[in-house]
């Protein structure tokens, strides 16, 4: 049997472990692909069973090194990490293989740069979910943010480094502008950044400071994308497709909701949170941010931006679920992580299998899609159901908590923001898949019908994506409803984080 | 405390301040050169004048005499002495150099090239 | 031998200079100033080892015990630098062979190495040394070595870079002359342990604060704070590239110590931060230099002259730690003097090898390199990442320890601002970033091949440096602490 914490160190390095594979074999892709495929298996094992000996109450801890006085780089792993960890590790492996139709069907270069990339980031957000100071975490938050750059401006193109600016610069400032400051007055008040049950703050720290620190923690992870620092997350959506379905769906945003909530329970703990008078406005900010965002992505015809916009606005209920500062929202927050994970990863890959099988992307152009791309389509629909809360999708239970916080918190208008935020969802998703199953006549009348026999014969050549992504995105779909049926492992976890009873290792 | 028992800080400032406008408003690189050494050379003086005692003589050990003026000074100006020299040489080295490749000795000119040289690139 | 140690390091380089006149052959000239810089380093770690052991040394010149003669004195704050100085000067050296071939001619190779050594017998020198007029001496010695290193550049604009040095320094030098010669007026010693003992006596007097008007002006122009840098970014630009290594690491680095030791040392920390406003005119300066240094850097095409610029920024943090006028901002400004050392070193040792190859420093020359140099670029791209402050280089550990300082002292809207100022760093690194890994190579010409071993290998140590000490930082945090714990401790 394998040592916890040697295994926890592992699963950090796993990914990194594959790169020299991967630069070795850069002139034999089917090598290459079959490096990142083996360490994306083995990382899901791994990750699976560091949460059964995890479940089992095996505590892990490991200390690297102390960078400088009081300041270590620590690994331990607690409920919120595992959770994330598992999202991420088993992702990785579904994303490999629909990257590997998609990178090919795309027909796109610097592909080793590509693969590199992607395992520097994927070992960043498991150094990232173990963390167990702030510090670790900032670290692996940075090195999260450089080792995407490259993906983002994969195309080489004046577009993609426009977008590649605005991801930087974003990110850049707010973490080092914001965060790095917030992280120093933590220490510098409270002499310590471990994450700790029931925060690290105490009495003498004024009301004040804590609340100039909350705002510089929200505003400062800026991966989090709370608005109006959420503009590199469109920027992004210049990246293939693949990166966007995991790292500007899951890793990357996630990573910063993962903070934020990581802040909230260990920095600040949820009683301090509750009194501190920024909380409030904070709250509202975010309501704002969910409300504005999906007001924004209803008025996007590229699809990838309207998945962006609309991860805008869902990463906004975890923020809030963190900020409700009750057992609820915090359960409801962990629980949408995964939950929007793989939701807004299956729209990802369709989005990305209708680019390479049909070349659309803008939505006005899919309509009757569903004849030629049923699978994806009906993919897709599963995905907008788990996005908007609906069931036979993961997302109900989700937000089915974050509500249940709002009330406990007496919290009417942030709830009232919830439920007009889902209406909006059903607006601007399922239109989609609805119209490619169903174009009907469309709104322009007779002109619009000569085009449709034009688009018709189109259609007729279109097949669905290479079977890699097809698989793929079939995972995920089929994930987020067993998800819906057996939500039990993620919420325990999220459960336990929030010290509800019936958590392990509370 | 009057006017003239102080004048050789007078003549101090009076020759770094003529020195130094010099250096700064003459755009012919010799002349900057001689402006410079004006500037040096008074805070020679500055370093002679003060290690002079009223009444004393040149410091050699002789019983007729028992004021002296501080040696010190003067050997330190010695090497600042040298180290001008070694600057003004360098200096003019320098501006040959210069004039060779620019083919003048005029500041507004040379930055003129430079210029130019900066936009052809 | 061992007790002539702080003399030995000082005298090496010093008679190796004279020798190389001799040897002539350029090639073996090379080696000796390797091996002279080698033993010089040799040198400087035996002697922080005596004084971890043995706490402070003092030296007599020549047998005369000062403060009638000159005193050499070494305590953990030179030894600190002497090892800075002289671990970079020789791996400079290391690179020197290939980067000067290519840049001089062979005749004048020699001579780049006489200049070399006595540059590095200047800085060395000022180290060493206990007497504030053998500071002045030797800062002429480095700086006129200096001027003659730049000089060679091959660019004619190399020439009027030199100059204006020239003219600039010489002011500056000029100006310390005047403080010296009017502290000696006051207190009637040189020495800088008997002046910090009589200074006390006369402090309140107009002289004394004229002394230290003219000696602090001075060597801010020789370390080159703004709005006192005009003379660097062209000076650095366009000076042979192992002489911009050389200096750009240390010798704006020893000019900052001058500064530390007259304040901390001399005057005391009472005298320079109560009595005058120092603090504010410091941290101003410091600010000021940070931003505009930045946002002309972002500006430069001439990737020398940016990181020249950002060298200007740079200090400006230095002066800022130094500003706040507490332990942690000294062991800020410390920690910077030397971590930014090993930054530069590696940036411009980089460019070196990237001139070697590409024969340009042009941004547009750049284009597609990161394929055709990626190790010489990975080191630009690590330098850079370090300017930046990115957690896990050198950058992130001194920034951390200016912002601490900056909170400790209540001073939030400063501790934004260097943040900020980070960011502007950012602005400028990915614009090469970006010109060599997404712009495709220009067609006209055939693909570049990598940097020559010899210069990538000392690259790549300094670059290795760089995340070995963000990631171990005993060394020099402990170190930084102990040495600004000890100039509180002098003050007071």
């Amino acid at each position: 049997m394998i040592e916890q914490s040697v295994l926890m160190q592992l699963i950090i390095i796993l990914p990194l472990l594959a790169i020299p594979g991967i630069i070795i074999f850069g002139k034999w892709p089917n090598l290459r692909e079959a490096v990142t495929l083996i360490a994306g298996g083995l990382l899901l094992i791994a990750v699976i069973v560091f949460y059964q000996n995890f479940d089992a109450g095996q505590a892990a801890y490991i200390h690297w090194i102390e960078l400088l006085p009081g300041l270590d780089i620590a690994f331990k792993a607690e409920p919120l990490g595992v959770l994330f960890s598992m999202v991420a590790g088993s992702l990785w492996l579904v994303t490999s293989v629909y990257a590997i139709g998609y990178m090919r069907g795309h027909g796109e270069v610097n592909q080793t740069r590509f693969y590199t990339c992607f395992a520097v980031a994927i070992s960043a957000v498991m150094g990232l979910a173990f963390a167990d100071n702030l510090f670790t975490l900032f670290i692996f938050y940075e090195v999260l943010t450089l080792s995407t750059y490259p993906l983002v401006t994969h195309a080489g193109t004046e577009k993609a480094k426009q977008g590649g600016r605005t991801y930087l610069s974003i990110l850049l400032a707010t973490s080092i502008g914001f965060l790095l400051l917030a992280i120093v007055g933590t220490w510098w008040q409270t002499g310590t950044l471990t994450f700790t049950q029931g925060g690290v703050f105490d009495d003498s720290t004024s009301k004040v400071a804590t609340s100039v620190l909350l705002v510089l923690f929200i505003f400062g992870i800026g991966k989090a994308a709370i608005m109006p620092f959420h503009r590199w997350l469109p920027a992004a959506m210049v990246a293939p497709t693949p990166v966007s379905a995991l790292l500007h769906a899951v890793a990357v945003v996630k990573a910063g909701v993962f903070t934020v909530l990581k802040v909230c329970v260990y920095i600040f703990g949820i009683d301090l949170l509750r009194d501190i008078p920024a909380t409030q406005w904070l709250l509202y900010l975010a309501a704002a941010s969910v409300l504005l965002a999906s007001l924004v992505a209803m008025r996007q015809d590229n699809l990838k931006k309207r998945l962006a916009y609309s991860t805008v606005s869902q990463l906004g209920y975890i923020t809030i679920g963190a900020l409700l500062a009750s057992q609820a929202g915090i359960l409801g927050g962990a629980l949408h992580i995964v939950a929007h994970a793989f939701g807004k990863i299956t729209l990802f890959f369709c989005a990305g299998a209708i680019m390479v099988a049909a070349h659309k992307t803008e939505i006005s152009d899919m309509r009757g899609l569903g004849k030629a791309m049923p699978i994806t389509m009906i993919a897709f629909f599963i995905g907008s159901l788990s996005i908007i809360g609906l069931p036979p999708a993961a997302g109900v239970w989700s937000k089915w908590y974050l509500l249940m916080g709002t009330l406990d918190t007496h919290q009417w208008i942030v709830m009232s923001v919830l439920m007009v935020s889902s209406l909006l969802n059903i607006a601007y998703l399922l239109p989609i898949p609805l119209r490619a199953f169903f174009p009907g006549a469309g709104p322009q009348g007779a002109d619009f019908r000569e085009n449709a026999k034009v688009i018709r014969i189109e259609r007729a050549q279109i097949k669905e994506a290479p079977w890699p992504s097809l698989v793929a995105l079939s995972i995920t779909a089929i994930m987020t409803m067993v998800l819906f049926c057996w939500p039990h492992v993620f919420y325990e976890l999220a459960a336990s984080l929030a010290g509800l009873s019936g958590g392990i290792n509370g | 405390m009057n006017f003239l028992e102080q004048y050789n800080y007078w003549i101090v400032i009076i020759l770094m301040m003529s020195g130094f406008y010099i250096v700064i408003a003459h755009g012919n690189l010799i002349k900057k050169l001689i402006g410079l050494t004006v500037f040096q050379t008074s805070v020679f003086i500055l370093y002679i004048s003060m290690s002079k005692v009223t009444a004393g003589t040149a410091p050699i050990l002789n019983e007729a005499y028992k004021v002296y003026s501080n040696p010190l000074p003067h050997v330190l100006i010695l090497t600042a002495i040298v180290v001008g020299i070694a600057t003004t040489a360098l200096g003019l080295a320098l501006v040959v150099r210069i004039k060779e490749a620019y083919g003048s000795v005029e500041e507004d000119l040379i930055q003129e090239k430079d210029l130019q040289q900066e936009g052809s690139e | 031998m061992i007790e002539h140690l702080p003399i030995l390091q000082v005298i090496i380089p010093l008679l190796a200079a004279p020798i190389c006149l001799i040897l002539r052959e350029a090639r073996l000239v090379r080696w000796f100033t390797f091996i002279a810089s080698a033993l010089a380093f040799v040198n400087s770690i035996l002697l922080l080892q005596q004084v971890q052991t043995q706490g402070t040394i003092s030296y007599s010149l020549g047998g005369w015990v000062a403060p009638i003669g000159i005193e050499y004195r070494i305590d953990l704050l030179n030894a600190y630098l002497l090892i800075l100085v002289t671990s970079i000067s020789t791996l400079a050296l290391l690179a020197a062979g290939p980067s000067l071939r290519k840049e001089l001619s062979e005749r004048k190779e020699t001579y780049f190495y006489v200049a070399y050594l006595l540059c590095l017998t200047g800085l060395l020198g000022i180290l060493a040394t206990g007497d504030a007029f053998n500071v002045f001496v030797f800062l002429e010695i480095s700086s006129l070595a200096s001027y003659t290193m730049i000089a060679m550049g091959r660019d004619r604009r190399a020439l009027w870079a030199s100059y204006q040095y020239l003219i600039m320094g010489t002011i500056g030098a000029t100006f310390i002359l005047i403080g010296i010669g009017l502290m000696y007026m006051m207190t009637g010693t040189l020495n800088m342990y008997d002046l910090a003992e009589r200074l006390p006596e006369v402090q309140q007097t107009k002289t004394v604060f004229t002394a230290f008007a003219f000696f602090v002006v001075g060597v801010c122009l020789k370390l080159a704070l703004f709005p006192l840098h005009l003379w660097l970014p062209n000076a650095y630009a366009y000076a042979p590239s192992i002489a911009t290594v050389f200096l750009a690491a240390t010798a704006t680095k020893v000019a900052i110590y001058v500064l530390l030791r007259f304040i901390f040392s001399v005057y005391g920390f009472e005298f320079s931060f109560s009595h005058l406003p120092l603090q504010e005119i410091l941290v101003a300066l410091g600010l000021m230099g940070v931003f505009a240094a930045s946002i002309v850097a972002i500006y430069q095409d001439n990737v020398k002259r940016l990181f020249a610029y950002s060298s200007v920024a740079q200090i400006g943090y230095m002066i800022l730690g130094l500003g706040v006028g507490s332990k942690t901002g000294l062991t800020a400004t410390l920690l910077h003097l030397f971590n930014h050392a090993l930054m530069k070193g590696a940036i411009f040792l980089a460019l070196a090898g990237l001139i070697y190859r590409v024969g340009s420093v042009n941004l547009k020359a750049f284009s597609g390199l990161g394929k055709q140099m990626p190790w010489t670029m990975a080191a630009i791209v690590v330098g850079g990442l370090s300017l930046i402050g990115v957690p896990l280089t050198v950058g992130f550990v001194s920034k951390w320890y200016l912002v601490l300082a900056l909170l400790e002292s209540n001073w939030w809207p400063i501790a934004v601002l260097v943040l900020i100022g980070s960011l502007l760093a950012v602005i400028y690194v990915w614009r090469i970033v970006e010109v060599a890994y997404f712009r495709k190579a220009m067609q006209d010409s055939a693909p570049y091949k990598e940097a020559p071993l010899m210069i990538l290998i000392p690259t790549w140590i300094l670059v290795l440096a760089n995340i070995y000490f963000g990631i171990d930082t005993g060394f020099t945090v402990g170190l930084s602490e102990q040495i600004a714990a000890s100039l509180f401790e002098v003050a007071k």
